[in-house]
């Protein structure tokens, strides 16, 4: 097992992440509070903010989790396997922001709390397959870290249909296109977002994989006092 | 790259390629343009209005105040991560203890042997 061979440039940048992302996110609503109101929704189309990164964060850590699962089962890297389970749990995580701040959302612009179109129904999907992800390395059993990765690649394949759903499916939810033409104060805010949680996520990501590492060392251990 | 491994890359691209040609169709036939209708051509004024409606009168959900669900939105996604983080931190804690103590016992071994 390669666990000793762990490079020490995450663990030394934790504490970087922890103090940028603390300041991105209390500046954060500052900044919103800053951008103008939009025209239709009004004050609850602020919620967008921390809404659409969410998701995008939640793509991000699918991609990693999938990326990673495919180096465990071609190559055989334990690191990598450990690498996927974090990225998994995390994109859980910010799939359970996206799922709750949608429709909080929701309530007031569609006056509905969810609404089955295709862009709520897949991104529901693509949550239910990392958990099942996650209940499968849970009590799966031996040899269930290798069918986990295969979810994990199918669960990839998901998220290019969840992203242009609302582009060629005829649905209620906001178009692809919105993030590209905003306006500057709401471009702003909604990238100071996107760092803030980039930089929580690096952060989480670090801690999770250290958690991964040292289970692995103390199942090393174990296997050294048995011998 | 070993034959267990290229028939698991092969099933793979399978898998790939179907999923591809399944977006093609149901783009190709989502894309297909709509009728323009001739209300949509042309700019329509705003209705002239024909009585003030008080605000207590409108559908509830047009009533509902936005700041709430705002406030609740943000409230959930603080509350989330540092439930998060803290729950990373007492595991990490339990295994860090374990690892300690499973690094006592092959000390202990190591030495009685």
């Amino acid at each position: 097992m390669d666990t000793t061979a762990r490079p020490a440039l995450g663990r030394r940048l934790f504490p970087v992440y922890a103090a940028l992302a603390l300041v991105l996110f209390v500046t954060a609503p500052f900044v919103i509070a800053w951008a103008p109101f939009e025209a239709t929704m009004g004050l609850v189309q602020k919620i967008f903010y921390f809404h659409v990164p969410a998701w995008w964060i939640m793509f991000l850590s699918v991609f990693i989790c999938g990326f990673a699962s495919a180096l465990y089962l071609f190559k055989g890297k334990g690191s990598a396997d450990r690498l996927a389970v974090a990225a998994a749990e995390l994109a859980v995580l910010f799939g359970l922001i996206g799922l709750v701040t949608g429709p909080l959302w929701a309530r007031k612009s569609w006056g509905v709390w969810r609404q089955w179109d295709v862009r709520v129904t897949t991104a529901l999907i693509l949550e239910m397959t990392f958990i099942a992800y996650l209940l499968l390395r849970a009590y799966g059993g031996p040899g269930s870290e290798r069918l986990a990765a295969g979810l994990a690649l199918f669960g990839v394949l998901n998220v290019p249909f969840v992203y242009v759903s609302v582009d060629i499916w005829r649905t209620i939810h906001p178009a692809t296109s919105v993030v590209p033409t905003l306006v500057l104060p709401m471009g702003l805010a909604f990238w100071w977002c996107v760092a803030a949680y980039v930089v929580l996520y690096l952060m989480l990501l670090e801690a999770r994989t250290r958690l991964e590492e040292q289970r692995a060392r103390v199942d090393e251990l174990y296997l050294a006092l048995e011998d | 790259m070993s034959r267990h491994a290229r028939r698991a890359v092969g099933a793979a691209l399978q898998v790939i390629g179907a999923a591809a040609l399944v977006w093609l169709v149901l783009a190709h036939g989502a894309c297909a343009p709509a009728p323009e209708s001739s209300a949509s051509a042309q700019p329509q004024p705003p209705e002239q209005p024909e009585e003030f409606v008080p605000i207590a009168e409108l559908p509830p959900e047009e009533q509902l105040p936005a700041a709430p669900l705002l406030v609740t939105a943000y409230a959930f996604v603080w509350a989330v991560s540092l439930v998060y983080m803290w729950s990373i931190w007492r595991r990490l804690a339990t295994v860090e203890k374990e690892l300690a103590e499973v690094a006592r016992r092959t000390q202990d071994q190591q030495r009685s042997l």
